[in-house]
């Protein structure tokens, strides 16, 4: 049915907005697109740039499979807009590593077995890198609660709390 | 996500300008609402008015003692500045206990204050809903209405404000500023969100083209005594079926003054005066909070599904002024309720 929507994409299927646009600083480099308005962060990196670790899952902002770092931040790719995103600096999963070298988080969630499926993991890593850079979470209490915008269908949550805690300590 | 298009607004009053010469326009600064609200279908603006650049992210003190917060201030920031962590902490710990980190470091003040309201027929495009479509009638009344509100409701709309930041916003008697074609005006945040009546399609009495330029906090922050307990369906990144605001100002064991603000069971945060008034001047304890619990609850109605909420939120007002009184706030991080 979808009434209301469907009715008025109809009348304004004559004008589709012109693309726009946009540069951003992806791990390091820098990057110049042309997206829709409507492209979300979370496509422009997979569809635009090829950069699929970000995963998406829910689209909704309700499971965190999206997550990656906008200027040290962490926050959910399929609630942004990639034009918004004009002169920002992006990490993604592909980004952590340095050198060859696994970032702390990457090597802290094969030590402990912190995934299955492994799906949800990519934003589980950006996750925990916003929230070591926040410096809020001190106990193991306080990094699920931090961590709660990351659903892992699997439940393997213990493991990744032990993940976070190791590199907490060496971070 | 049906196409619109996209503009940057260069100032405050670029941007009043802007939405004034396209009603079908919306302002977007986090996003996190309404981005959604637009890949659900519930809403289809023709273009998006992008605010998130303006100047409005300070936190600031204000001459007569209060405290001035930019409607661009993420959730996440305000929550841990300083001035808001030892001035205001129900405050603090009500933006905590919403949403998650990732939306709380997008979500911005003012769009927190401007969220529709919640109900799951709301969100599906594919059912009647006064809200989406006035006059469509109402599904939640006679269907899965767990979540929905049990105080203030019509015959139109039963949907909760889902804020939490609101709620505490509602407790501490914050002031919203506003500008618009007319110039700046001021909104008390009781006056802000409106009950559904017969139009429950306006969320807000904010003006479609007014801006939220910041939110002031009065000097009084019931830094000693406050609480602020969210019940809800898992212990975090969830919507309250039922959440408490509570801020005392005590004399010893006599209450001085009291504000109890209640989220998850009405179209705006819920306040009695009546149950504040009768507060005063009480012995802060268990009957004189059960009380003032029974006045705030006067005239709730439950609709099926949702009957539990009137019984859960009797004993979670309860609970939460016993806290703030003992001056032991409910803990983000360990779940028990003491």
């Amino acid at each position: 049915m979808a009434r209301s929507g469907a009715a008025k994409r109809e009348t304004r299927a004559a004008t589709v907005p012109e693309k726009i646009p946009v540069r951003l600083n992806v791990n390091g480099s820098e990057m110049a697109l042309t997206v829709a308005p409507w492209t979300t962060l979370l496509d422009a990196l997979r569809d635009h740039l090829d950069l699929t670790g970000t995963k998406k899952g829910c689209d909704h902002g309700q499971c965190g499979a999206c997550t990656v770092l906008v200027d040290g931040r962490r926050i959910n790719s399929c609630l942004t807009l990639a034009v918004m995103k004009e002169g920002a600096e992006i990490t993604t999963i592909e980004g952590l590593a340095r050198d060859g070298e696994l970032h702390p988080l990457q090597q802290a969630f094969i030590d402990h077995d912190a995934f299955q499926c492994g799906y949800c993991t990519s934003g589980q890593i950006c996750s925990a890198a916003g929230l070591i850079a926040e410096g809020k979470a001190k106990t193991a209490d306080e990094i699920r609660e931090l961590m709660s915008g990351n659903i892992c269908r699997c439940g393997a949550y213990p493991n990744i709390v032990a993940a976070i805690q190791q590199a907490m300590e060496r971070s | 996500m049906t196409p619109f298009q996209y503009a940057r607004a260069s100032d405050v009053a670029d941007a009043i300008k802007q939405i004034a010469t396209d009603p079908s326009a919306r302002f977007i600064a986090g996003g996190t609402n309404l981005l959604d609200l637009i890949k659900y279908d519930v809403t289809a603006p023709t273009k998006l008015i992008d605010i998130s650049r303006l100047p409005l992210g300070n936190v600031e003190q204000t001459a007569t003692g209060g405290v001035m917060i930019g409607a661009l201030v993420p959730n996440s920031d305000l929550a841990y500045h300083p001035l808001i962590e030892e001035r205001y902490p129900l405050l603090s710990r009500a933006i905590l206990a919403g949403a998650s980190q990732q939306l709380r470091n997008m979500a911005s003040t003012g769009g927190n204050l401007v969220q529709r309201t919640r109900c799951f027929y709301f969100y599906d495009a594919t059912t009647p809903c006064n809200k989406r479509e006035p006059g469509s009638g109402c599904s939640a009344v006679d269907g899965i209405n767990r979540i929905n509100a049990i105080l203030g409701t019509s015959e139109s709309c039963i949907a909760t404000h889902p804020s939490d930041m609101c709620v505490a916003l509602a407790a501490i008697e914050a002031i919203v500023h506003v500008t618009g074609p007319a110039g700046t005006r001021t909104i008390a945040i009781a006056d802000f969100h409106r009950l559904p009546g017969n139009t429950p399609q306006r969320d807000t009495n904010l003006e479609p083209d007014e801006i939220i330029t910041a939110v002031e906090l009065p000097p009084k922050g019931f830094s000693a005594n406050y609480s602020y307990l969210k019940i809800r369906d898992r212990l975090s990144y969830a919507f309250a079926l039922v959440s408490v605001a509570a801020a005392l100002e005590l004399d010893g064991d006599t209450i001085k003054d009291a504000r109890v603000a209640l989220g998850g069971v009405a179209h705006k945060p819920w306040r009695s005066s009546a149950a504040e008034v009768v507060l005063r001047g009480q012995r802060a304890d268990a009957s004189a909070f059960a009380n003032a619990a029974d006045i705030l609850l006067r005239g709730a109605r439950g609709f099926g599904h949702n009957d539990f909420k009137i019984g859960l939120a009797r004993r979670a007002i309860v609970r939460t002024l016993s806290q703030a009184a003992r001056g032991t706030p409910q803990s983000i991080s360990d779940k028990k309720i003491r």
